[in-house]
């Protein structure tokens, strides 16, 4: 029997044979992350007047199983900022320090947490660029939704790149394909963010949450919803979905 | 000179709970030239008295820039200051880059007084900046202290300047930016000595402050008058001067 310490706790080569090195690689270039683990599917973004919603569902899933069914994926920033996370869920939580620690240090200034959404989202734009520059990318894309430095509403994308999109709708992973072009018909390009109402706006995200539920696999019918106007914040984070008819499956 | 054996370092206390380097880092912020700050509402004025080491030599710069929003004037060593302002220029453009914002005027923490081998600063500043919440003026001093000001006057004779700004104080709230600007000349000229004057050499000022209402941004870009372009402003003081002067007669 082989006594050396590199065979140490492995199966031993008489039983199983020679255990193949090619699984456990020493040399070439180093992989961190290449892939998420557990994930959260889309979030949804509009902008109304005066204020931004957004939406996502409870649903934290692992591959293709439903892992985790109550995780809350928008989070608030401050007092005036919401960050919904799309993709990986240990990433959220890493991202979701920062922001605690960056809220904790500009509350301890004389002046109080001034920052905003705007300036939030080219924080974490830049976090996302530097990470996937480093080839140890965090597994996110997220909406960032608030107000800019004018005071207008505010709702702006970044993903694991540090690419950043902006527009008065947005959504991420399988939304963008099926909430963004129901969103695009209820509110077309020309029509004037003033003629947006909040109502409107609750009632299309709740639209295209159940489209999502009912085409997105990996999507559920818990979800939360965040409403940002001059008045503050208001997050509902368990709400159901209704109406729904899965009786034909 | 020498007090007694505390103040070989600024970390050792005295026994009467005094640390003398800081005290003396403080005697060189009263050495360096005067300078005067004032907030109204809307603007913040730094004005400053420059002074040539030689009657050839150019004149030490009082105010420096730090960012569009933000200005410091200083008192004292010259050479600290320029490590002081580098870094908060440093700052300023940190978080430009990563923020998208411009940093908010405000105290921000000493700490060369609590390490062996290093010395206080041996500059006083005026910190002049605006952000979302209006104009502001801040006072640092070598010991570390700062203060939020609504006007301050440090360096050589500025206790003509200060007491000038404590009998004025009601006035400038209300008072228009050349007003201001006007306040700040008259304060800077009190603590002239006799043979002296203020000219458009040994005179700077900077204004910063928020844009009038309906324009453009909401700031008002940092302005720094040096030269020619204090003539304008050394009249306003003088037809000021010459109004006050002429009512007085009128009165007696």
């Amino acid at each position: 029997m082989n006594h050396f310490p590199e065979a140490w706790g492995r199966p031993r080569d008489d039983v199983y044979g020679a255990y193949d090195h090619s699984y456990l690689q020493t040399t070439g270039p180093k992989a961190h992350t290449s892939s998420p683990a557990v994930t959260g599917t889309s979030v949804l973004g509009v902008k109304f007047n005066g204020g931004v919603v957004l939406a996502t569902d409870n649903l934290a899933s692992y591959g293709s199983l439903a892992r985790f069914t109550d995780v809350k994926r928008l989070r608030v920033f401050g007092s005036n900022a919401i960050v919904g996370f799309g993709g990986d869920v240990s990433d959220m939580q890493y991202i979701d320090r920062l922001l605690e620690s960056i809220d904790i240090r500009e509350n301890y200034s004389h002046h109080g947490n001034m920052l905003n959404a705007k300036n939030l989202h080219t924080y974490l734009s830049k976090v996302f660029y530097k990470r996937r520059s480093e080839f140890n990318p965090l597994w996110n894309h997220i909406l960032v939704a608030g107000y800019d430095g004018e005071g207008e509403p505010f709702l702006s994308s970044a993903d694991l790149l540090g690419t950043t999109f902006s527009a008065p709708h947005l959504a991420t992973g399988f939304g963008a394909h099926l909430a963004v072009p129901i969103l695009r018909r209820l509110f077309p390009e020309e029509m004037p963010l003033e003629e947006v109402s909040k109502e409107a706006a609750i009632e299309a995200l709740k639209q295209c949450l159940k489209v999502l539920y009912y085409r997105d696999a990996r999507s559920m019918d818990k979800y939360s919803i965040a409403v940002i106007t001059k008045e503050g914040i208001d997050i509902k984070e368990n709400e159901v979905i209704e109406g729904t008819e899965l009786g034909f499956c | 000179m020498f007090r007694n054996n505390y103040d070989n370092d600024a970390v050792t206390f005295s026994p009467q709970g005094r640390i003398f380097q800081v005290e003396y880092a403080q005697e060189a912020v009263k050495q360096g030239s005067v300078v005067v700050g004032l907030v109204n509402k809307t603007h913040v004025v730094l004005v400053g008295l420059k002074r040539n080491a030689e009657e050839l030599s150019s004149y030490q710069k009082k105010i420096i820039e730090i960012d569009s929003h933000m200005a410091i004037a200083i008192a004292g060593l010259a050479s600290d200051a320029r490590v002081l302002s580098n870094f908060m220029k440093q700052q300023s453009l940190g978080s430009k880059m990563t923020y998208g914002r411009p940093i908010p005027p405000g105290p921000y923490p000493q700490t060369n007084t609590q390490h062996y081998g290093k010395r206080p600063y041996g500059v006083g500043l005026l910190v002049a900046g605006v952000d979302e919440s209006g104009p502001h003026l801040f006072e640092f001093q070598p010991s570390g202290l700062t203060h939020e000001m609504a006007a301050c006057a440090i360096g050589a004779r500025s206790q003509m300047a200060r007491t000038y700004l404590e009998r004025n104080l009601d006035k400038f709230p209300d008072s228009s930016r050349d007003e201001l600007i006007t306040h700040g000349l008259r304060a800077l000229k009190e603590t002239l000595s006799q043979d002296k004057e203020l000219t458009v050499d040994n005179t700077s000022v900077g204004v910063v402050g928020l844009a009038p209402e309906g324009s453009k941004g909401r700031i008002e870009s940092f302005k720094l008058y040096e030269g020619q372009e204090t003539v304008p402003l050394l009249e306003a003081l003088e037809r000021a001067d010459g109004a006050a002067e002429e009512s007085m007669e009128v009165d007696s």
